[in-house]
């Protein structure tokens, strides 16, 4: 097996006296499309903006490409200076539920945000950058409205063109379809089905489990404070083997025909 | 009642007026600076991570908000030099009071604007990179000015209003000047009614301005 891209060891979480969870170790290797499934508050939004310290975790390691982030102590705790915290960034992007573009800024202005700012690139190579990427998500056209004017499925897939023009070594997605109209759905999930079959690094939390099936070719479901059960799509969607796996996927079959 | 409104008196002596309009604009432009750019570093202040920042930020909000400026100009200009050698003039006085006093106040707006903006545009900054600092500037205060441009207005507009207070030392501006023309030609029913006027034919247009300015805005987003 490859040098993992991500390696998370020993991670811990909890809000005041809210464990969320106590021992989560990840490999992730290069191209590997890891879909999280989980219950509502099983951690599974905590674990991702661990991943890229939107949320600082009480104990645990991650490493990048083989680099240890932030000081461990022996404690266990590590510290995460500011400046560790943004070189991690820059390698991680993210892509949220709610999109959060910036109303302030156009399309293109949006995706060359970070380029110019945290990279400090001038803002004409930045443009013919940002132009690439929405080429990318087919949204070129749009490049100086503003998000107020888009869809949902269009600002997400202009908050995943500003996520790939930082060029990260993995993605993360927060449930990017879950505040979507059901008929917009589908062009989002394209684009992250295109991204997955160029062999992109990806963690993709989500309530789409037939998309999940389709495209991730691992399968991490969150329980008790930890990765409950991790396999590949046939062995834990279809034939999961422990008891809260085969309950959640019960459930979610419910009303399918 | 039959009273001969006799203006001629008052134009007479437009230079007179001229002149403090003059004043006035100058201690407007001062203020309006100084008070809107301290009141958002006393905005940062009160978000610092240093805890001494925290408390001095907030102890200078409550102390110039619930002080009135009258005081505070009276007491710079024949207090402070009694405790420090240094010399006020009445321009400078005048400077201080209204500048404190409107920067603890455009603090308490700013203040509001940059809470106002909703935490995931930080962390959507935060998540390619970008510092506090970065996302200060570049994400929230952008969104949070636009939100806050009719409080920052009437801010404005009461610091214009605000600069006659300096007439009680003697700074030369638009009111100290009526008076004298009134108190040398017995008129004070026309020059105060000029003096109102010129306030309101100043501050009207500017305030449409800014309507205009915030419709523009609201478009874009
Ligand atoms: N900032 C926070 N402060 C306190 N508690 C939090 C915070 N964020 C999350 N939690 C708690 O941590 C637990 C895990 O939340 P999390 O959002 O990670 O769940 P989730 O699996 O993403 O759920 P969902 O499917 O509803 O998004 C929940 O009990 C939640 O209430
Ligand atoms: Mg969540």
């Amino acid at each position: 097996m490859p040098d993992p891209i991500l390696r998370l060891s020993g991670l811990a979480k909890s809000f005041d006296t809210n464990t969320v969870f106590e021992d989560v170790d990840l490999d992730v290797a290069p191209g590997d499309r890891i879909a999280i499934l989980g219950a509502s508050g099983s951690g599974k939004s905590t674990l991702l903006r661990c991943v890229n310290l939107l949320e600082i975790p009480d104990a645990g390691r991650i490493e990048l490409n083989g680099d240890v982030v932030g000081n461990p102590e022996k404690s266990g705790r590590a510290r995460y200076p500011e400046r560790e915290l943004r070189e991690l960034r820059k390698r991680v992007g993210m892509v949220f539920q709610q999109f959060n573009l910036f109303p302030h800024m156009t399309v293109a202005g949006n995706v060359a945000e970070g380029l110019v700012t945290v990279l400090g690139q001038s803002s004409g190579p930045a443009r013919e950058r940002a132009l690439a990427e929405l080429d990318r998500v087919g949204l070129r056209d749009k490049a100086d409205t503003y998000p107020s004017r888009l869809s949902g499925g269009q600002k997400q897939r202009v908050a995943i063109a500003r996520a790939l023009a930082m060029d990260p070594e993995i993605m993360l997605f927060d449930e990017p379809t879950s505040a979507l109209d059901p008929a917009l759905v589908g062009e989002v999930l394209g684009v992250i089905e295109q991204l997955a079959n160029e062999g992109r690094t990806m963690l993709l939390v989500t309530h789409e489990i037939g998309f999940a099936y389709h495209v991730a070719n691992r399968i991490a479901f969150i329980a008790e404070g930890g990765i409950y059960e991790i396999g590949t799509p046939d062995e834990v969607l279809k034939n999961p083997r422990r008891e809260k796996t085969q309950k959640f996927l019960a459930e979610h079959r419910r009303f399918q025909f | 009642m039959n009273y001969n409104w006799d203006f001629a008196s008052v134009f007479d002596n437009w230079w007179a007026l001229a002149v403090g309009l003059q004043g006035t604009l100058r201690l407007f432009a001062v203020c309006l600076i100084l008070g809107m750019s301290l009141g958002l570093l006393v905005a940062l202040g009160r978000r610092a991570h240093a805890k001494p920042v925290r408390w001095a930020s907030t102890g200078f909000v409550e102390f110039f908000r619930n002080t009135p400026v009258l005081v505070q100009i009276l007491w710079f200009y024949y207090a402070l030099p009694i405790l420090a050698p240094v010399e006020i003039s009445p321009f400078m006085a005048a400077i201080l009071g209204i500048s404190l006093n409107s920067a603890a106040y455009s603090a308490e707006i700013f203040r509001g604007g940059i809470q106002s903006i909703e935490p995931g545009q930080w962390e959507a900054a935060r998540a390619i990179g970008m510092s506090g600092l970065q996302t200060m500037r570049r994400v929230v205060l952008p969104q949070a000015v636009r939100r806050i441009i009719p409080s920052l207005t009437n801010r404005g507009v009461e610091i214009f209003k605000m600069t006659t207070l300096a007439s009680v030392v003697a700074y030369v501006e638009l009111l100290q000047q009526g008076k004298l023309v009134a108190s040398l030609n017995f008129n004070p029913l026309e020059v105060y009614t000029v003096v109102a006027a010129l306030f309101l034919i100043i501050l009207y247009p500017i305030v449409r301005a800014t309507y205009g300015l915030e419709r523009r805005l609201a478009r874009s987003d």
